[in-house]
């Protein structure tokens, strides 16, 4: 009797971490296994299919010699930096203005927020539209009659990256905003009242007070953005089709293009493996002193 | 609630494709991309001439970038171990798959259906693997074909269409002149590509098209022959027009039509888009073969991949007769816009471009200048292909010497092999 | 929605008020035009005959309303050999997001509790464990994961799409828990357990009541990536049960035939309506959900 007892005892107190180790068992599996598979593959002579034989480090030194996938990382480093700079900065403006009493607060929220509702396929077919200029904005402001006008981002090999920021920034801006907001509004009224006493002026109680106080969204937001960044596939594709050229390859569109159109499995698993390690390198740092500091 | 019903009858049928579970008639399930117009029509007709044997036909259409998105479900469906029956997979890939040991042979029903003797010799060994038929031919595409607007080259007073570059190049600069967009062209890695072969056959001939393109011969593709293809095809890139990036060829092929460029190069898929538009070949629009008095063959094909038990197979062996079947041959191509694929079809119904087309391709087969498109997957692997496309899209949208793009083109083949 | 009672930078009286209001609305509304104007274009566009679209310029708006296109796309727009337009293919996405939404949420949750209010040894490195599988690119694990579904006999399946989108879609539900819950006073868990509840006594009495906001915040995030996902959609389903993003690939990106532009665009619409309606219904919960703490890191 007392030993079943101990044993529920025993039981209960396990039971948080028998809640949760399904969880982790499925992302061992499902994420890092995967990840070590692919790691594997890297190291094997893979084409069209997995193949397990060992081939040591052929298909890196493929991967370095092909002018593409310089290409690819240049543009996922000015992407990722400045999808996440313009976001945050158009997201912090944003929610600092509508927190100042807007009476259609609601309605302008919304509009803000909506295009993270539509998939990036959407997203980028229409923005082909809008920035081609036989199409959208060119044609539209040489029909208003001033022919000179000039704005060729999207067919120029320099440029076409930025529009790709553009639409990104397009869809995931607001959601910035959203965070934000919730941020702002989770801060004291106290807090500006005191700042206010204290003579402090809007500019000093926001850059000061106000935004410090929201480091763990600034933390959630950068997660979501970052991992929007390295993601940014679907909007590539319907985008620009990495073009013109290959001006617009990112690391997940270089890897699935010789994945899955090259049958060079071999050489897409390598530059998975390089970009996961980059991953790694960059995030799990962040992620460290950040658990660190909330967790205190 | 109509609809979990359908959605328990796929799941059903891809577990009695797992299962291997046998039923009297045959079952296919076709994975592939024409997804639009006159090309799902025509798998409608062989969806139709399959189910009049009473067969089922599951259908997995995934349309998009010529396949690739296809493609990646195939692999997919292949690692999970239930590959679809019947693939629209074509060319060099046919091989890398058959290398894997993930197809089935059809080589009896060849064997009846006297293959041998109706594809031409070329396409027949694309379809065949160690000596067996692993796929089934639909068409044939010609590649090399120069589209014009009768229009166009009136207003600029250009009288016939161009046999060679010279020629070519000369009209260009009349439809420049007279204020007309020269080459309607989309500017698409794969449509820089059919450019880039076009110009490869017609400077450089069959023999030297094959030795660059489809044996990959080093010396070839460091020659000074390449070198003058790579001038021509940035001669044509000074006549496209600027907002040709990324767009679509049908979009292309709709200016020719509007009058507003002159010439359009373009596999005869381009065809249907004209007779979608109620055009008629000889007075709407005008058909050449581009210069090189060669024949760039791409052809679409079903290959078999290895499912199990008899209903499947059985279905897999009634596809690839209807497939092979002259009737078939006859009512897609005449809506895909090619040519069928058995050279004895009595090609009485079809237009007067495909007629030229089918005559081409008998003289191209008599005199050894059949080659095989490599923008359209038919000569090198994917991974070679892939190295062509990007270097050649590279060279179209920079401003590369034609030298440099030799040594890269050559270096960069290396790699890929 | 909960405003301000004071405000922070604007002064209250005087032309300069006037003048720091006018400027602030006049940015608002410029921001808004920012936001809004793809979704005119796709409106209107769909709105228009072909020959208009082909004529006209993108950006100007439709002469009269033509609403044939979006009776195409849902009824009888053709995908493959099958031309019953878009609707189908909407119940298959239901049927496959509705159950994963609601699995990968409720397991979510239940992580973010466990993680946080019964604090174990270690249970910030799981957590930073799970959290890296959020930026695992799903290209990676896309043939690893044919092979496991081949396995489970799930592969071409509605079942093993759901559990593909619930596996990879419990890193960021967890994170969304685990971040309202550590706001969450400890107090009422403790006070409950001092009443004798056990572990799922205070996860389905106490603490998943008060998680509402939590939820939606979640709920919003997993409906949108889900219904929105093409690239496992394509992968791991067979023709009849695509979901509707493969269907509106299949109208949209067609290989030849006259680009209908107005139909695509209102497929376009059509697919993105779900989302589209959980955002404006749900918006004003959602930044109230993430106030209330499911953003605090």
């Amino acid at each position: 009797m007392q030993s079943a007892n101990r044993f529920g005892a025993r039981l209960e107190r396990r039971l948080p971490q028998l809640v949760v180790s399904p969880l982790f068992a499925v992302s061992l599996f499902f994420v890092y296994g995967f990840i070590l598979w692919t790691a594997y593959i890297s190291f094997t002579k893979s084409g069209v299919m997995p193949n397990y034989t060992f081939d040591g480090l052929a298909q890196y030194q493929r991967l370095w010699a092909t002018p593409r996938w310089y290409v690819a990382i240049r543009n996922l480093f000015i992407f990722t930096a400045l999808f996440i700079a313009i976001s945050l900065a158009i997201g912090i403006l944003l929610a600092v203005l509508l927190d100042q009493r807007v009476r259609i607060e609601g309605v302008i929220r919304t509009i803000y927020l909506y295009p993270m509702a539509l998939s990036f396929i959407v997203t980028g077919t229409v923005w082909k539209w809008i920035l081609n200029p036989g199409l959208g904005v060119e044609r539209l402001v040489h029909q208003m009659g001033f022919e000179s006008f000039s704005f060729d981002w999207l067919v120029n090999p320099d440029y076409a990256i930025y529009t790709v920021v553009m639409a990104a920034v397009w869809q995931s801006s607001g959601y910035a905003m959203a965070l934000f907001l919730a941020g702002l509004r989770s801060v004291d009224d106290e807090v500006l009242k005191a700042a206010a006493i204290d003579g402090a002026g809007p500019w000093r109680t926001y850059t000061g007070i106000v935004l410090p106080m929201l480091r763990p969204v600034f933390l959630s937001t950068v997660i979501i953005l970052a991992h929007l960044a390295i993601k940014s596939f679907d909007l590539v594709i319907a985008l620009t089709g990495g073009g013109p050229g290959y001006a617009t390859d990112m690391p997940a569109t270089f890897m699935y293009a010789f994945a899955f159109q090259r049958s060079e499995l071999g050489v897409a698993a390598a530059s998975a493996t390089m970009m996961l390690m980059t991953v790694i390198a960059i995030i799990v740092p962040y992620l460290y002193s950040e658990l660190r500091k909330t967790a205190e | 609630m109509i609809r979990i019903d359908k959605v328990m009858l796929a799941a059903a049928v891809s577990c009695a494709a797992l299962a291997g579970a046998a039923r009297a008639d045959g079952t296919v399930e076709v994975l592939h991309w024409w997804t639009s117009g006159g090309e799902a029509k025509a798998v409608g007709e062989l969806k139709k001439a399959f189910e009049a044997e009473g067969g089922t036909w599951v259908d997995s259409p995934i349309a998009g970038g010529g396949g690739d998105a296809a493609m990646t479900a195939l692999r997919a469906r292949v690692m999970a171990g239930n590959p679809p029956t019947a693939v629209q997979l074509k060319g060099p890939g046919i091989q890398e798959w058959a290398e894997q040991g993930a197809l089935n042979n059809v080589q009896d029903v060849a064997e009846a259906g006297n293959w041998d003797k109706v594809l031409p010799p070329a396409l027949a060994s694309i379809m065949k693997y160690e000596g067996k038929y692993v796929a089934a031919p639909v068409n044939i595409h010609r590649v090399d074909w120069i589209w014009g607007s009768p229009e166009a080259l009136k207003k600029a007073g250009v009288e016939a269409m161009p046999t060679t570059w010279e020629e070519f190049n000369a009209a260009a600069d009349k439809l420049e002149a007279a204020g007309l967009i020269a080459l309607a062209h989309g500017g698409q890695p794969w449509q820089d590509a059919t450019l880039f072969e076009t110009v490869v056959l017609g400077v450089g001939g069959a023999d030297f098209y094959r030795k660059a393109l489809v044996e990959l011969d080093d010396a070839a593709l460091r020659s000074d022959t390449m070198v003058a293809s790579f001038d021509q095809l940035r001669k044509l890139r000074g006549y496209v027009d600027p907002n040709f990036s990324g767009r679509d060829w049908n979009l292309a092929t709709g200016m020719v039509m509007r009058g507003e460029a002159g010439f359009q190069i373009m596999g005869d898929w381009a065809k249907g888009e004209f007779l979608a538009a109620g055009k008629v070949p000889g007075e709407d629009f005008l058909c050449a073969p581009t210069p090189g008095k060669g024949f760039i063959l791409n052809s679409d094909s079903f290959t078999f991949f290895k499912v199990s038990g008899d209903d499947n197979i059985k279905g897999q062996k009634v596809l690839a007769r209807l497939i092979m079947s002259p009737e078939f041959q006859k009512v897609f191509n005449m809506a895909k816009g090619s040519i069928p694929a058995r050279t004895d079809v009595p090609l009485d119904d079809f237009d007067s471009c495909a007629k030229r087309s089918h005559e081409d391709l008998l003289a191209a087969i008599e005199n050894d200048t059949l080659v095989p498109s490599m923008a359209h997957e038919m000569a090198v692997p994917r991974s070679v292909r892939g190295e062509f496309l990007d270097l050649v899209t590279q060279f179209f949208n920079s401003d590369m010497s034609s030298q440099d793009a030799t040594t890269r083109l050559a270096d960069a083949v290396q790699r890929a092999m | 929605m909960r405003q301000r009672r004071i405000s922070g930078i604007v002064h209250r009286r005087g032309p300069r008020h006037v003048l720091m209001r006018g400027l602030l609305f006049a940015i608002l509304l410029l921001f808004c035009a920012y936001y809004l104007v793809p979704l005119v274009v796709m409106i209107s566009t769909s709105l228009k005959s072909l020959a208009e679209i082909r004529e006209g310029s993108l950006l100007s708006l439709p002469q009269g309303l033509d609403f044939s296109a979006w009776a195409t796309a849902w009824g009888s727009a053709c995908v493959g050999v099958r031309c019953d337009g878009l609707e189908p293919y909407v119940w298959n996405s239901v049927l496959m997001t509705v159950p994963a939404v609601a699995i990968s949420t409720f397991l979510g949750a239940l992580n973010g509790y466990a993680l946080t209010k019964w604090r174990f040894r270690g249970a910030d490195w799981i957590f930073a464990l799970v959290l890296f599988g959020a930026f695992i690119p799903f290209q990676v694990v896309l043939l690893p994961m044919a092979r496991t579904l081949g396995f489970l006999g799930l592969a071409g399946t509605v079942p093993g799409l759901i559990l593909v989108h619930t596996v990879y879609g419990l890193a960021f539900t967890t994170l969304f828990f685990r971040n309202f819950f550590i706001g969450v006073s400890n107090g009422i868990v403790q006070a409950a357990m001092v009443d004798g509840a056990g572990f799922f006594g205070i996860f389905f009495r106490v603490v998943l009541p008060m998680s509402i906001p939590a939820i939606v915040v979640t709920v919003i995030w997993q409906f949108t990536q889900i219904w929105n996902d093409f690239l496992f959609g394509v992968a791991f389903t067979i023709g009849d049960s695509n979901p509707v993003t493969v269907a509106l690939n299949n109208v949209v990106n067609t290989s030849t035939g006259v680009k209908q532009y107005n139909v695509d665009m209102a497929a376009a619409i059509i697919a993105g309506l779900p989302t589209l309606a959980v955002y404006v219904i749900a918006g004003a919960y959602f930044v109230r959900g993430l106030s209330a703490g499911a953003i605090k890191g």
